[in-house]
């Protein structure tokens, strides 16, 4: 056991020393798309955006659990890629000839995903309440959001893994990746309340596990806790079946990749 | 002399789809040995090599490292293991020392073995100056020596590399045979794949050679070459359509073993050159060839390959692998 925690610990540290090494990449990349959508989104609909029809008493605070569950989008979704950088120029068969347990690859990097996708949402709450947007729920809802992040991301980030082990190049990766994401945000409660969709798109977006995220998120910053629970009570046990069915696919495509 | 044996591979095979990348493998490294794995480009080297290393499991048959399974037993086979992966698998944003520390942990090392370990591996490698700066800094030599500390990091019994000299320059070539030799001089078992007959014939003490995913010949190379039985004399003739004719009327004269055509002319092994000149001299003449260069040797080991595959290791492989 210590020796799992030994590996798993110095695999981590390493994810870390990396982002150390790639700060302004890691800035530019990760942090400032999802600050803009919050403050330049956020603050160009404030006035074209119907208060009415989003049911929040700006747009930007509205916006707030979009951007948050967009962050855990992005950052589960691109969490396999430096395990395909690994695979691809073969430092994962040096990892992967040590006496090693052959899941702490992947946690190592669940664990980092985790982590730096939490700091970012802690960042993106603290910039919305520059912007006047205070979680209703206060200090628990904001770890309840942190909950409800990590667990869809551990299921993006499987998905993600999957894909590293799967594609032939990292040409394919980044083409799948492209496709998945904007789908994603636009076929998703995060920019605009379903009710407001036209009826099409509201009927993909309700299949979409990023839309059962944001419902409950977005109660947790602007309603309260009487409004939120029954959708955290919801998200909980479907955010746990979004993950059981990614880890099912990341682990078989784990091992058939590893022989 | 009845030698330890450090890997036993039993009929090993190993399919992609319907390509088969290794055919019915068979042998034994000793202990101590310098073994070559040796095959032009998609023979079937690397796969055998990451069989071995518990990366890749067999379709069919077995290998096994001091008599542990690689499937069965892939954990123990790993801690009796290093490996030089072909690529450079090199994290540039770490720096050397992060390398070996990251490694030390995944092979349990306390913090104080670590860091004298590392000490000892960097000086080794004469990385001990750049030990500190990221590995992204390092020139293609230098990083091959990281790679090599890397294999030795967990003090292996066996060391595996892969193509360790691959686009190298000359002195970082030297330099790397001269660590496998001194490694061997420790009594570590070396097995290696090269598709360079000058590394095969200088470093190996035994070599495989591969080609087709099936092992052509295997022994030392002095063994191969006499084997080949009879020296070399190569012809380059002027006139490139008299070449066939010449070939045919030289086949079944005494003294003449096997002739060969090449683009630009023959290479006849002969059984003794001072019976076999004359006759090769005087037919081409009576042909009418005119010989443009004549040169003679004793069997090298690009005869030998090319006895045992009918072809130059520099050809591609027929079916190249993944």
């Amino acid at each position: 056991m210590t020796e799992y925690w030994q590996e798993i610990s110095a695999l981590t540290m390493r994810w870390v020393r990396r982002l150390s090494r790639e700060k302004f990449s890691m800035l530019f990349t990760l942090v400032q798309p999802m600050l803009f959508w919050l403050i330049f989104f956020g603050n160009l609909f404030q006035r074209a955006a119907d208060t009415q029809v989003t049911q929040a008493p700006n747009y930007i605070s509205f916006l707030a659990a979009g951007v948050v569950v967009m962050t855990v989008l992005n950052n589960g979704l691109a969490g396999g890629v430096d395990l395909l950088f690994d695979k691809e120029n073969g430092f994962l068969e040096r990892l992967m000839s040590a006496p090693i347990r052959r899941s702490s690859v992947i946690l190592s990097r669940f664990i980092f995903v985790m982590t730096i996708t939490s700091l970012q949402v802690l960042v993106i709450l603290g910039v919305a309440s520059l912007f006047g947007v205070h979680p209703a729920t206060g200090l628990l809802g904001v770890a309840t959001i942190l909950l409800i992040g990590m667990l869809f991301g551990v299921g993006l980030t499987a998905i993600s893994m999957a894909m590293a082990f799967s594609v032939k190049s990292h040409g394919d990766f980044f083409s799948v990746l492209g496709f998945l994401s904007l789908p994603m945000i636009f076929l998703s409660s995060a920019l605009v309340p379903l009710a407001a969709m036209p009826g099409w798109m509201s009927f993909l977006a309700r299949f979409n596990p990023m839309t059962w995220a944001i419902d409950a998120v977005r109660p947790l910053i602007l309603s309260g806790w009487s409004e939120a629970l029954p959708h955290v009570a919801m998200v909980i046990p479907v955010m746990l079946a979004f993950d059981a069915i990614c880890l099912y696919g990341g682990v078989k495509a784990f091992r058939r990749a590893m022989g | 002399m009845d030698r330890a044996i450090a890997i036993e591979v039993n009929r090993l095979c190993k399919d992609y789809g319907s390509h088969r990348a290794v055919a019915d493998l068979s042998f034994q490294v000793y202990e101590g040995e310098i073994f070559g794995l040796l095959g032009p480009n998609g023979a079937g080297k690397s796969t055998t090599l990451r069989i071995l290393i518990t990366l890749l499991q067999p379709t069919s048959g077995n290998a096994s490292i001091f008599g542990h399974d690689t499937v069965r037993e892939a954990d123990r086979v790993r801690r009796l293991i290093g490996y030089v992966p072909q690529e450079r698998a090199i994290d540039r944003f770490l720096t050397g020392r992060e390398h070996l520390q990251l490694l030390s942990a995944l092979y349990h090392l306390t913090r104080e073995d670590a860091a004298r370990r590392i000490n000892e591996l960097l000086k080794l490698v004469d990385l001990e100056a750049h030990a500190d700066r990221p590995a992204k800094t390092y020139s293609g030599g230098m990083k091959r020596k990281l790679d090599i500390a890397c294999g030795l990091l967990p003090n292996p019994k066996i060391l595996f590399l892969d193509e360790p000299t691959l686009g190298l320059d000359v002195q970082s070539r030297l330099r790397i045979w001269e660590y496998v030799r001194m490694l061997k001089a420790r009594g570590m078992t070396v097995v290696m794949t090269t598709n360079y007959l000058d590394e095969a014939d200088q470093l190996c003490d035994r070599l495989a050679i591969i080609d087709g995913g099936c092992i052509k010949a295997l022994g030392s190379p002095t063994e191969l070459k006499v084997a080949l039985g009879g020296d070399i004399v190569s012809l380059t003739i002027k006139e490139t359509d008299r070449i066939a004719g010449l070939a045919s009327a030289l086949a079944n004269q005494p003294a003449i073993k096997t002739v060969r055509t090449t683009s630009n002319g023959l290479d006849i092994r002969v059984e003794s050159p001072e019976k076999a000149l004359p006759i090769i001299l005087e037919t081409a003449n009576r042909l009418g060839c005119g010989i443009e260069f004549i040169e003679y040797h004793r069997p090298r080991l690009d005869d030998v390959f090319i006895a045992h595959t009918g072809r130059r290791i520099t050809d591609t492989a027929e079916q190249p692998v993944e």
